[in-house]
């Protein structure tokens, strides 16, 4: 059994601890909202925060985030100014490595909360998104910077 | 706010008969409309689909026969019917087509999103059904007040007498409406008249989509559901010699193995045990078809190829002739390389096959073939099957197969559960339907003058249409092979084109924007080189050659003014211009760059584009299609190629398929024409022009030619030691 901590509440889950905690969330605890999209760290779609932090949750076992602090997509604030910022842009396309890219955008943003540009490219560039929205994400995450205006 | 029904919600509203449905289909002599009565008179064989349903409790229904893969069909064509009955916006509700005849593309005679047809093709009947249901309701409510109906109007979803001295709202006029017959042709609005279309409104998806909560292929579950996950031949045609069976059900999780066409199954209750399972069942392979194959052989085999004559793909005039008379000539070959769609959800599909039915849950974007497959694999008929279409993450023509579809159909009939099959990053790599490689001969002559006067296009290409519609080759031509070739709008007196065919053991398919990925690249490349070889300015010598065809130049003209063509560049850049037709649609670019000598890295700063597709209905999502295009070609342009060895794929993953990241992704500037010329698509015809804007550029700022795809650094930095 592992212990995990996701979005406050706590979860007990009959799963091996070698298990990538990105398909404990998916698979085992149906929070949908994070995608897997290469499973080595290199597209950003399974991004969450563990303790704060922007974390792939393909590259960390499930038995190493017992006792962390673990939050996903869904337990961000749908009035959160990353999420609105989203939306008023209108980011997304087929929308599946959005999650990972507004919990980078968040993590990102609660540390530099007035980003230059190449900041921006610099936190974002792990990040991969095949429709192509960059364009989009750079503007939203400058409006949410700015405070929505 | 929730924007999308259930079925079961659908299907009892429907049934119940309560409000007013509207069903438009096609026929020979044009659309015909019927109400839901009529519907349901018709014999099952004719029945047509029913796009509108407006219920007592006000909601307005609206059907979507297309797969929203990101393109925005879940907003745009809602716009249109939308318009069209004056409904309010926020009384949308979107309803997802089951897999079903009905639901058909009217052009097309079959459920698929593709070819950038969307609103080319639905915008009609869907404006029909809107405007249809508008003069009902009209009509409804001038008997309800005993008025005449040229005194009501419709407004926001309210029908109003005497500017608003008596409403109505369509929730309380709709059983009155369905009684009453439907007009055959109901007047449509003219442009003036619009309240959504050419409006940027917002995407009716992108809520869900920012909160987590759009549910794609790769989430579905259905109870007692197993994974499943297939071992699968490393090399091209090989055949599983040996595996243990014992060893992966041993493994705690695993139910079942079960070999299968493509490769050997694992089923078991969690997605960790069945990769165990995988690992344990150590599938020892043959050698396969061609177990040399490799980048190498496969490049030997195009260019031994370009050396053929081929099919005459189009021709006027007497190329030869006149290439031997030429003042000036000029040859040049180029090689692209094979693409690999990387949609960002892997291939995945969760099906459930029971004695008399059968369910399946996918993101696809052709549901008549996984119906039609499904129908084969499981003898049932279409009305014991289901599909439900998912959202799809990325579909780039890679969703118009359904080899995953046929995987997870034929496991869960051999284990009588349902499974959801589940592919890796890796197999996904792996097991494309690949952009063909190409490898290209190009001649061209120019009179004393500097004038095209002949000009010789060969192109080497896998067949894609052979495999996937073998109704759509031409006198054993592809179509696909000749996008922006057979319909090329220069007019040269001379012209060859020809079409060799190579068969290869890798598979090849739709990549968006199809054969003009390829062919924009190097008839614009050509185009360019034959310019300065006539001494003449890149966009003076296109427009030159486009007299009298109105669309293409303005597109180039506009793209050269928003760009300042005339205006000399930054120190140390280079400018390029191009421009494609691709599926009725018109657009050019304008790539300002620069180069790296040490590196050879080349970096694009920005660029501008014009496109002309007809009459906009968003211009928002057009603007983010251009855009979305841009980068996906940019990404193939400066990075993207498959590897081949050992008889198989040698591409794993993002760290040797890597794609376009933030970083390298220029300012993009949209300009829209506008234009009342013939609608078309906007998905796919943004992408082909950056590949040969960027390399005309690179050419502007170095004056080297670079000829193969990608323009990685490792080449440039070759060829600008050769220059």
């Amino acid at each position: 059994m592992i212990s995990l901590i996701i979005n406050g509440k706590s979860h007990k889950v009959d799963v091996t601890p070698d298990v990538p905690l990105l398909w404990v969330i998916r698979e085992y605890l149906k929070l949908t909202g994070t995608k897997y999209g290469c499973g080595i760290g290199m597209c950003g779609s399974c991004t969450v925060h563990i303790d704060g932090k922007a974390q792939r949750s393909c590259q960390i076992s499930a038995g190493d985030a017992q006792g962390k602090k673990i939050t996903t997509i869904e337990g961000i604030p749908e009035d959160h100014p990353v999420k609105k910022a989203w939306i008023k842009e209108q980011v997304p396309q087929c929308g599946y490595c959005q999650p990972g890219q507004i919990m980078q955008a968040i993590a990102f943003i609660s540390e530099k909360p007035d980003p230059t540009d190449e900041e921006i490219v610099s936190a974002m560039n792990g990040n991969l998104c095949r429709c192509g929205t960059y364009p989009y994400i750079k503007s939203a995450i400058k409006l949410a910077a700015r405070g929505g205006k | 706010m929730k924007k999308t029904i259930t079925r079961r919600e659908f299907l009892k509203k429907s049934m119940t008969g309560a409000g007013l449905a509207i069903a438009v289909m096609a026929t020979p002599s044009g659309f015909k409309i019927l109400s839901a009565e009529e519907v349901r008179k018709e014999p099952p064989s004719f029945s047509p689909s029913v796009w509108l349903h407006i219920t007592p409790d006000n909601l307005v229904t609206i059907v979507v026969n297309k797969s929203e893969m990101g393109q925005g069909v879940y907003t745009s064509l809602p716009m249109v019917l939308a318009d069209e009955l004056d409904a309010d916006w926020k009384q949308v509700r979107l309803k997802v087509a089951p897999a079903d005849k009905k639901y058909n593309d009217p052009a097309w005679g079959r459920q698929l999103t593709g070819g950038s047809t969307s609103i080319k093709h639905m915008c009609q009947p869907l404006r029909i059904a809107g405007a249809a249901a508008r003069e009902m309701l009209m009509k409804a409510a001038a008997e309800a007040w005993s008025v005449a109906e040229d005194r009501c109007e419709v407004r926001k979803g309210v029908v109003e007498y005497a500017a608003g001295k008596k409403q109505l709202s369509f929730g309380k006029l709709v059983s009155r409406a369905s009684r009453l017959p439907v007009p055959q042709s109901p007047s449509l609005k003219k442009e003036s008249m619009f309240t959504f279309i050419g409006m940027p409104m917002a995407r009716l998806d992108i809520p869900d989509k920012t909160n987590g909560r759009a549910k794609y292929g790769i989430d579905t579950f259905v109870p007692n559901m197993l994974y499943a996950v297939l071992s699968r031949p490393p090399s091209y045609g090989a055949k599983p010699l040996s595996f243990d069976k014992d060893a992966a059900i041993k493994i705690r999780g695993v139910h079942s193995v079960v070999a299968i066409p493509r490769g050997v199954a694992v089923c078991a209750d969690t997605v960790d045990a069945a990769w165990k399972g995988r690992d344990a069942l150590n599938v020892r392979w043959d050698k396969g078809v061609d177990p040399n194959l490799s980048n190498e052989t496969l490049d030997k085999a195009f260019t031994a190829d370009l050396a053929k004559k081929g099919l005459i793909g189009k021709s006027s005039g007497d190329f030869q002739k006149a290439f031997e008379k030429a003042a000036t000539r000029h040859e040049m070959i180029f090689d692209l390389p094979y693409l690999y769609h990387a949609t960002m959800e892997p291939m995945n599909c969760t099906a459930s096959v029971r004695k008399d039915r059968c369910e399946i849950w996918v993101p696809t974007q052709f549901q008549t073939a996984v119906l039609g497959l499904t129908e084969k694999e499981t003898g049932l008929k279409p009305e014991q099957i289901s599909v439900h279409t998912t959202y799809l993450g990325g579909g780039f023509g890679r969703r118009s197969e359904v080899d995953v579809v046929e995987e997870a159909v034929q496991i869960s009939k051999v284990i009588g559960k349902p499974v959801k099959v589940l592919w890796k990053r890796e197999e996904d790599v792996k097991n494309g339907f690949y952009r063909p490689g190409t490898s290209t001969k190009a001649a061209g002559g120019l009179d004393e003058k500097g004038r095209l006067v002949a000009w010789f296009h060969r192109i080497v290409c896998p067949s894609i249409f052979s495999r996937a519609m073998p109704a759509a080759m031409k006198n054993n031509i592809d179509p696909a092979a000749m996008d922006c070739l057979s319909d090329l709008e220069y007019e040269v007196p001379n012209l060859e084109v020809e079409y060799v065919r190579i068969d290869t053991p890798v598979p090849v398919g739709f990549w968006r924007s199809v054969g003009a990925s390829h062919n924009g690249f190097t008839i614009e490349s050509f185009v360019d080189e034959m310019a300065h070889l006539a001494k003449k300015d890149p966009l003076e010598f296109r427009l030159g050659l486009l007299k009298g065809r109105k669309r293409a130049s303005r597109v180039l003209e506009t793209v050269a003014e928003k760009a300042g063509w005339s205006k000399p560049v930054r120190k140390g850049e280079g400018r390029g211009i191009s421009w494609v037709l691709a599926f009725g649609t018109y657009v050019a670019q304008v790539a300002e760059v620069s180069v790296d000598k040490k590196s050879g890295s080349i970096r694009v700063h920005r660029v501008v584009c014009a496109v002309d597709c007809g009459p906009v209905v968003n211009p928002a999502i057009l603007t983010a299609q251009m855009r979305g295009g841009i980068i996906m070609g940019l990404s193939a342009a400066l990075k993207e190629r498959m590897n081949f060895s050992k008889g198989g794929v040698e591409s794993s993953n993002f760290d040797d398929y890597p794609l376009i990241r933030m970083n390298e992704v220029p300012e993009i500037e949209v300009h829209i024409i506008k234009s009342t010329d013939a609608q078309s698509g906007a998905g796919e015809p943004g992408l082909p022009p950056i590949a040969p804007a960027v390399a005309n550029a690179v050419f502007n700022a170095t004056g080297i030619r670079i000829r193969n795809l990608p323009m990685l650094p490792d080449r440039v930095k070759e060829a600008m030691g050769k220059a």
